[in-house]
């Protein structure tokens, strides 16, 4: 499995060293926005990364409900943090990219707003799983999770359903790309992809691990009070 | 030419947050597995 993880990684590596490669110099420049037109290659492919593992949450928390299982408990974690982290990116790089195209850093259009209503909903459910102890938090997190993934349809077609200032797809009904913009779009996606994939496979590792921790210290706790309490027994048997 | 630092620092920003992501997740590895390695050890002492 680690070997397969370290191939994974190197393969990984690869496509995103490719993918930023097109970007900046294999992808033609835009004519009306210029090289700021660039971050679109970094900007989408987070988004959609974010998307898909708030799905990957959505699935692990109905079968934590479901089934109970302690697996699909530690994957709806992974995924929720890891998809907060690609979340946050593209509420970093989206600014970025208004500001030299429509003179402003952000508005307060649907599309933006549901995005940071999206982030704000995952990271309450990763400060519920980290501050509260209850044997019932799993649950609470998984229902949560089920109300945050409602938000993700509603992110994406935004742009349909409301008037925005934020552009329509590029791709499909919206327009065209040109074929060398669609290449480098669609290696950074697969790059991102993977990347997103791997970065979660590592911290649902993590979980796993430090639910191993947890239950070796709660173990010992017992095995430690265990002791104790035999102790006043054994000086009695003497 | 600002239109390329507007690039540039969305690209920066990007690899800086998964740079600091990933070097959280390296930290608590290690932070865990030392633990593991403690309490493992620890019947021994």
């Amino acid at each position: 499995m680690k070997r397969l993880f370290s191939i994974f990684s190197a393969l990984t590596a690869l496509l995103l060293v490719y993918g930023l490669y097109q970007a900046l110099l294999g992808a033609p420049t835009e004519r009306t926005m210029g090289s700021v037109q660039r971050i679109f290659y970094y900007h989408v492919p987070s988004a959609w990364a974010a998307f898909c593992l708030f799905f990957v949450n959505l699935f692990a928390s109905v079968v934590y409900l479901i089934r109970k299982n302690l697996k699909a408990d530690a994957l709806a974690v992974a995924s929720a943090e890891v998809g907060v982290v690609f979340c946050t990116i593209v509420l970093i790089t989206g600014p970025i990219w208004a500001r030299p195209v429509w003179g402003i850093w952000w508005t307060w259009d649907v599309r933006l707003t549901t995005t940071l209503v999206l982030w704000l909903i995952y990271v309450s459910y990763l400060v519920l799983r980290r501050f509260s102890d209850s044997a019932q938090t799993p649950t609470l997190a998984a229902v949560l999770a089920i109300f945050g993934a409602l938000d993700v349809p509603l992110v994406y077609f935004s742009i349909w359903f409301f008037r925005t200032q934020h552009p329509q797809p590029v791709m499909g009904r919206g327009g065209s790309l040109d074929p060398r913009m669609l290449h480098a779009f669609l290696i950074n996606l697969l790059a991102f992809s993977c990347f997103a994939a791997m970065v979660c496979w590592a911290r649902y590792r993590l979980e796993v691990l430090h639910r191993e921790v947890e239950e070796a210290h709660a173990m010992e706790s017992l095995a430690g009070g265990a002791a104790k309490a035999s102790l006043p027994l054994n000086r009695s048997a003497q | 030419m600002n239109a390329v630092k507007f690039l540039f620092a969305a690209y920066i920003a990007t690899w800086v947050i998964h740079g600091f992501y990933l070097g959280t997740l390296v930290r608590r590895f290690s932070k865990l597995r030392q633990q593991l390695k403690d309490l493992g050890k620890a019947p021994r002492d």
